[in-house]
């Protein structure tokens, strides 16, 4: 006994703990190569990639908000980046002649995530009743449905305002006017704002959301909520609000990566954000590990950077990236390895730390254990 | 009829119904179920369950397996729906609500199959029945704000206090499922305890547990009563817990109360004593 309460009083700040490493881990990368690329370490395409591994980084812990803490297999992650993403350059275009960079590319940030929330509440509502299987189905359809409704939509803009159609027809343009979307074609000519630093901090608040999010009272009951639905609902916490909660605010910082993300290139096309691109997120989750939300900063890093760094295979490239991908899953969860990484991190914590691993006396077990 | 209801009126008790305890004849009943019943099908697991507890009463709810008696408590926890019947929760009709709002309304309880979430701390699992008593905004939460370390600290506190009726304060940064069988029952006794329940229903608390454990159980069950004031109805199979702290008790056999009474009474009761053991044969 006197071990185990060793063991556990080293454990009491475990949300903290793993929150500094996610908050370290971001931190430190920031730095290592905000230095590599003042000292030209780092080449030209891969220079280009720092935005969207920020973007990647912050829909992959706001997909595991959804996927991992809340327990619903979410596969229309896209569809709030898109939704994020085209209001977040409406807006960009709307405040144009604000002063300075930094603002525009806040405010378009703030209504990509507002209208992404929006969009969140209205799909959560009828979505959130279904469980398991069904709700992964129904949410890949609204990730499909978001987009094809934004492949029809065309916003231009004057001196007299914005304009919205669902043809190039209903738009009718002075000449100093310009159009925003063009369908299936998407923003063109889009002012480039984001930055890596405004990447880094956007990462750096999606973690503040979510891991706050998680150490709170609203965090425990949404897991109480995945880990056993009876139990939760037998101590008074009703399962449609906090599903909610966690649904809407991977919404929210989804549109807000969404925004960053667009903001990157002068063009974006609504087919960008199809359900490859869900899958593609939902795959940096898994491998990071489902709830882990530190896995998920390195997966989504290591394999957006992954196929830039396999374009010496040229052809072959996407080919690799699977066989790694298949061998990195195989291999963590290989049993012999999983027990070989175990031994290793006892024999650290032996070695490094005062606290003892506690083992129940195998009597115990066997007294206790019966019924169970 | 094979089980006549005779618990109702040949039995001691109060106002037709109750299994009141001499201390609580006076108060109103925190609980009344009138004709409670449930039909899965063509097969009625419960039929006419009528009870009514009072405030502060420990009481046993018994019978041989399968009679119906976690059924009783899915009842009353509206995991089902009754077919039959209503109950009367401190004077408030509990028809139509859901298990959320009944447990809002003040009935607590734990599960036969222990129902934790193993893989959270032991404190967290507290302060998860602990969560209405909690009180700071969403926006609080994402922002970790001052009313959010206040509310924070004192539903530790609270939550410490609570482990302290078990002993339990120092395993508080464990992980609930790698807890002992024995403790993780207590566990779950502390969590429906949170919620500021009216009624307590424990299913089986003492399954699992040696003699001496269910000696420590049966002198925390009553303070647990004495310190909260509240009603703690029961369904467990040993026998001395049952008739050392219940003060009432309802045997129930194929979902039909067949005896209500003090222990003494249920234990020289015939029927009782028939369904537990058989019926003897006529010389």
């Amino acid at each position: 006994m006197n071990t185990l309460m060793k063991m556990t009083k080293s454990n009491m700040n475990q949300y903290k703990r793993s929150a500094l490493w996610s908050y370290g881990i971001t931190i430190a990368g920031f730095v290592i190569v905000s230095i590599m690329v003042s000292a030209g370490l780092i080449s030209n395409s891969l220079q280009g990639q720092l935005v969207p591994i920020c973007a990647y980084i912050s829909l992959a812990v706001s997909l595991n908000l959804v996927v991992g803490i809340s327990g619903e297999l979410s596969l229309g992650h896209a569809g709030f980046m898109a939704i994020g993403a085209f209001s977040g350059v409406i807006a960009a275009t709307l405040f144009q002649s604000l002063p300075f960079l930094w603002v525009k590319l806040v405010i378009a940030i703030l209504v990509g995530g507002l209208f992404a929330g929006v969009a969140g509440v209205i799909i959560g509502v009828p979505v959130l009743r279904l469980r398991g299987d069904y709700l992964a189905i129904v949410t890949l359809a609204f990730g499909e449905i978001i987009r094809n409704v934004l492949n029809v939509i065309y916003v231009g803009l004057d001196e007299k305002g914005l304009q919205v159609s669902t043809s190039m027809d209903g738009i009718h343009l002075s000449e100093q006017g310009s159009m925003i979307l063009n369908g299936p074609m998407g923003a063109t000519g889009v002012t480039k704002l984001s930055t890596f630093f405004a990447g880094f901090l956007l990462v750096m608040f999606t973690l503040f959301v979510v891991l706050n999010l998680i150490n709170s009272k609203h965090g425990r009951a949404i897991m109480a909520m995945r880990d056993n639905r009876i139990a939760a609902e037998s101590v008074g916490l009703s399962a449609t609000n906090f599903k909610m909660t966690a649904f809407v605010t991977g919404a929210i910082l989804a549109g807000m990566a969404g925004a960053l993300f667009a903001l990157n290139y002068s063009t974006v096309a609504p087919v960008k954000f199809n359900f490859n691109t869900s899958i593609f997120i939902l795959v940096f989750v898994v491998l990071g590990g489902i709830g882990n939300i530190t896995g998920s900063i390195i997966s989504a890093a290591v394999l957006t950077i992954l196929p830039e760094a396999l374009r010496q295979f040229s052809d072959y490239r996407m080919l690799t990236y699977a066989i790694v991908l298949i061998i990195v899953m195989l291999a963590t969860n290989n049993p012999q390895l999983k027990a070989l990484t175990a031994a290793a991190s006892k024999q650290f914590k032996a070695k490094f730390s005062r606290t003892r691993v506690y083992k129940r006396p195998q009597k115990a077990d066997e007294e206790m254990g019966g019924t169970k | 009829m094979i089980f006549p209801t005779v618990g109702v009126n040949t039995l001691t008790d109060y106002k037709g119904h109750s299994l009141l305890p001499e201390r609580d004849a006076e108060q109103r009943p925190v609980l009344e179920i009138q004709g409670l019943g449930i039909d899965f099908g063509g097969l009625t697991a419960v039929n006419d369950f009528t009870i009514t507890l009072g405030p502060t009463e420990i009481s046993g709810l018994i019978g041989p397996n399968g009679a119906g008696k976690t059924t009783v408590f899915n009842l009353l926890t509206k995991v089902y729906q009754p077919t039959r019947g209503t109950f009367y929760l401190d004077g408030k009709d509990t028809a139509g609500m859901n298990t959320v709002q009944v447990n809002q309304a003040g009935i607590a309880r734990t599960f036969q199959n222990i129902r934790l979430f193993d893989k959270m701390t032991v404190e967290e699992n507290v302060k998860i029945g602990l969560h209405r008593d909690i009180h700071y905004s969403l926006g609080g939460a994402l922002f970790h704000t001052p009313f959010y370390r206040k509310a924070e600290k004192r539903a530790h506190e609270r939550a410490l206090e609570l482990l302290d009726i078990f002993d339990m304060a120092d395993f508080a940064y464990a992980q609930a499922g790698s807890l002992p069988y024995g403790a993780q029952r207590r566990l779950e006794i502390l969590r429906a305890l949170a919620t500021d329940p009216k009624v307590l229903l424990l299913d089986e608390p003492a399954a699992g547990m040696n003699p001496s454990e269910t000696s420590d159980l049966m002198e925390a069950i009553t303070k647990i009563r004495d310190t909260f004031k509240i009603c703690i109805l029961l369904i467990e199979h040993d026998m001395n817990l049952v008739m050392g702290i219940c003060e009432g008790i309802a045997v129930l056999n194929f979902g039909q109360i067949i005896a209500k009474g003090t222990p003494q009474e249920i234990q020289s009761n015939p029927q009782v004593i028939e369904a537990y053991l058989g019926r003897k044969k006529e010389a």
